[in-house]
């Protein structure tokens, strides 16, 4: 397969990691993507001028990570000689607040600084501001504490002419699972098909009787979606799918140390938990990503939803087919019809093209 | 509480069925003499006596019972000293870690907590209830095998093993010199009692420093025992650390020497592994991930890790999912399932690119679980003789337990 050809169907997206030196950037992206656990991060030095990563999700979205090196003399010159190269084009900027630091005020200005240059060149970005470092803040404090500051920032927010729905706000910690569930949202919204593809599971999960299913991208542990049914409604752990990303993750570090190999390169064919209660497997869906299927006590039930998934690969291929020929990919796309989403798409990955 | 399966995660422990103890079930005549002989002892001579007459009374009983219990086991039981629950008592100077290490392993306290742990002041029990019951005890640094005013036969005559927990990031030449006092002490009044080091705080250290200090420490306590008389008593010494799984599996190796059934489970565990091409199976208290038996085959921490980890996940999705359970109307259906045994949980994974090593979990009851580490070549479709053969472990294992 040629370069050129990929490069035709992947969608990249710009997502620029911003925020102040030590804020915690570098830290989180090691963990989410670069198989770090939490108490490694102390090794990390300060980033120098930008780190670029590009990674690819789910096959056909490209995220092209800038992990901006936050001492004050980069920070200068992004705003000013590298300005819109910078800025152009970005789909998401993240921008990480220290809820530790020390100069606050000034950390406020910086973002203000930063916010304008991406309304001057991307004024239909996204913003995700997460309020890191949580764990540091005593229990009592958190929820004033993270009010607060969300009020600060949306002000400045306001100021700079993003308005409400263009900016989200996550509280997150890099000792607990909180920081699987802000980049789930970020993904959730990269993610060109999501529509698409919650249609196709709710109909899997129809088929199945499940109770619940959960598809996440097999390096990250990162939940793309989810379908929930039934009384599973109710269940009282709301924070479950980020919990089952931490639980994931953690089992493949596991598993890397007894074998002696790369985290990265860990993942298992199959994960299966039996009880009276409830049945539960994880199994490779597409190239990219795994399916979690929680079904009732039921073995029979079980057996069959195993078989069900196998032959449903076909169906969801799609989602990852950009790798393969082309052909393939048309025929998969004009059945499935959903074309005009990824019409959408095409182009804003032709405007990242460009700059 | 922490079971595999069962649907009660989250609720605390029932208090234990007396009867369920099987210890007391195996050896009833050497615990109504050493009842007895409790409320009797007046004299350390006299209870020195006492103690090495119901030893070897005791070592009789409980090969006998062994030989007519395993008959198919074919060895000789082990020196079993101690009946009942296992019971251990942690000492050593203050602030070497002993409160850390029971809040860790018995209640769960995550190691970086410990760091706010008061100064321990008085003795205390912890308990953890579970298909046995752990009991532990801390000894104030205070108090010693040789302070004169207190009561050491309340202290040490129930108890299985004495852990002298020592730190290496510490000064350790006290408490080397303290060690060797408490092990002379029950050497000399309560021989059948273990005695166990923690050569503990490992963390942090080089590989080439810890060996180094482990040596050190190992032959310097070796040295002066033999020139103090008692160079035949035994001695185990384990590196641990609570920030990673060494301490559960000191524990787990502690807790061993403690159980009568500890023959039976390896031999039948043997058996397994040799029959389904298992690398290595471990038999886990869930609650407390210590392992209370393991298959001949060498240990290495790794196997123990990867095992333990999983039983982590095992837990935490069999929480998020059984929560139906745990509301009201769930509680008879627990109740239930709990009496006749019928609901049996079970659990693997495999991998792409280890070939066909996968982990293999499987519960044989509330408290206990089966947990393998399968190796190459028992692919999937050795799958029935080994779902057979697992079976039959765990019909064995509950007829060990039920006596
Ligand atoms: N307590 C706490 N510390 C954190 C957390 N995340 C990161 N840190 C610490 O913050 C320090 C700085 O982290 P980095 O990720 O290198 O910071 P950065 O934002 O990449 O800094 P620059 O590259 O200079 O812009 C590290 O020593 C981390 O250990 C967190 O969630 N909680
Ligand atoms: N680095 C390290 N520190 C540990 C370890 N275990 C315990 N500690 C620390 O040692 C300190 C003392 O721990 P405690 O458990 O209170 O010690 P203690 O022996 O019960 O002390 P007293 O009750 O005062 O006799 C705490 O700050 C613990 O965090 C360990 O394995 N490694
Ligand atoms: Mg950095
Ligand atoms: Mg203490």
């Amino acid at each position: 397969m040629s370069t050129t050809e990929r490069s035709k169907r992947q969608k990249q997206r710009k997502v620029l990691l911003m925020g102040r030196s030590g804020a915690g950037k570098s830290s989180m992206r090691s963990i989410i993507f670069s198989n770090y656990v939490a108490k490694d991060v102390r090794r990390l030095g300060a980033t120098v001028d930008v780190e670029h990563s590009n990674i690819r999700f789910m096959g056909n979205l490209m995220l092209n990570l800038w992990d901006c090196g936050g001492q004050d003399s980069f920070v200068e010159s992004y705003l000013s000689n590298q300005r819109s190269h910078v800025f152009s084009s970005v789909a998401v900027l993240i921008f990480v607040f220290d809820i530790s630091s020390k100069v606050a005020a000034s950390d406020m200005v910086s973002f203000a600084d930063t916010i304008r240059a991406l309304h001057e060149f991307s004024p239909n970005s996204k913003i995700f501001v997460l309020i890191h470092k949580m764990d540091l803040v005593p229990g009592e404090q958190k929820a004033r504490a993270l009010q607060q500051k969300a009020h600060d920032v949306r002000t400045t927010c306001e100021d700079e002419g993003f308005l409400g729905q263009q900016v989200e706000f996550w509280a997150t910690s890099i000792w607990d699972q909180s920081l699987y569930k802000a980049w789930t949202q970020v993904i959730y919204f990269l993610v060109p098909n999501a529509t698409v593809i919650e249609n196709m599971l709710e109909k899997l999960a129809e088929l199945l009787d499940a109770r619940e299913l959960i598809l996440y991208e097999r390096t990250t542990c990162l939940v793309v979606t989810h379908v929930t049914r039934g009384s599973e409604g109710r269940n009282p752990y709301t924070d479950r799918f980020e919990r089952i990303s931490s639980i994931l993750k953690t089992h493949k570090h596991s598993m890397a140390k007894h074998t002696g190999t790369m985290a990265s390169e860990v993942s298992f064919a199959e994960m299966q938990i039996k009880t009276g209660e409830f049945m539960f497997f994880i199994t490779r869906l597409t190239e990219n990503t795994n399916l979690a299927v929680v079904m009732p006590g039921d073995e029979a039930a079980f057996n069959a939803a195993r078989v069900n998934v196998q032959l449903a690969r076909q169906e969801f291929a799609h989602l990852d087919i950009m790798e393969k020929k082309g052909k393939e990919v048309q025929r998969q796309a004009d059945t499935r019809g959903s074309a005009p989403g990824e019409d959408d798409v095409d182009t804003i990955s032709s405007q990242a093209r460009l700059s | 509480m922490r079971t595999l399966f069962s649907e009660n995660i989250l609720s605390p422990s029932p208090t234990p069925a007396p009867q369920s103890n099987p210890f007391e079930l195996l050896f009833p005549s050497s615990i109504s003499t050493a009842s007895s002989a409790d409320s009797t002892q007046s004299s350390p001579t006299q209870n020195e006596w006492l103690t090495q007459h119901l030893q070897n009374q005791q070592r009789t009983e409980s090969e006998t019972a062994n030989q007519a219990n395993y008959a198919a086991n074919g060895q000789q039981a082990p020196n079993v000293r101690r009946k009942g629950n296992p019971k251990m008592l942690f000492m050593g100077l203050r602030r070497s870690g002993k409160s850390s290490i029971q809040k860790v392993v018995f209640e769960k306290l995550s190691p970086a907590d410990t760091l706010f742990l008061e100064p321990t002041s008085r003795i205390g029990t912890v308990k953890m209830q579970s298909f046995i019951t752990f009991e532990s005890v801390e000894l104030p640094h205070q108090l010693s095998a040789t302070t004169p005013d207190f009561d050491h036969h309340a202290v040490f005559s129930h108890i299985g093993a004495v852990i002298w927990v020592l730190d290496v990031q510490d000064e350790y030449l006290t408490s080397i010199s303290e060690m060797i006092q408490t092990a002379v002490f029950l050497a000399e009044n309560y021989p059948r009692v273990n005695f166990e080091v923690f050569i503990h705080k490992t963390d942090g250290l080089s590989e080439e420093y810890k060996y180094e200090t482990f040596r050190e420490v190992r032959q310097r306590v070796q040295d002066e025992l033999s020139d103090l008389g008692h160079g035949d008593r035994s001695v185990s010494y384990f590196q641990t650390s609570i920030f990673d799984h060494s301490i559960f599996e000191a524990m787990s190796k502690v807790v061993q020497r403690l159980l009568p059934q500890l023959p039976a489970m390896e031999a039948l565990l043997n058996k397994l592994c040799s029959t389904c091409g298992i690398q290595k199976a471990y038999l886990f208290d869930t609650m407390s991930k210590i392992y209370v038996a393991t298959d001949a085959s060498p240990t290495f921490l790794k196997d123990y890790e990867v095992c333990s980890d999983y039983v982590d996940v095992i837990v935490d999705i069999k929480q998020i999912y059984g929560w139906h359970g745990q509301d009201g109307e769930g509680k008879a259906v627990s109740e239930r399932r709990n009496q006749d045994d019928g609901d049996i949980g079970e659990s693997m994974v495999t991998y792409d690119r280890s070939g066909d090593t996968y982990i293999y979990a499987r519960e044989i009851n509330d408290y206990l679980s089966l947990i393998c580490v399968m190796g190459k070549g028992s692919t999937t479709n050795k799958r029935v003789l080994i779902d057979y053969n697992v079976g039959i472990l765990h019909d064995a294992l509950l007829q060990v337990f039920k006596v």
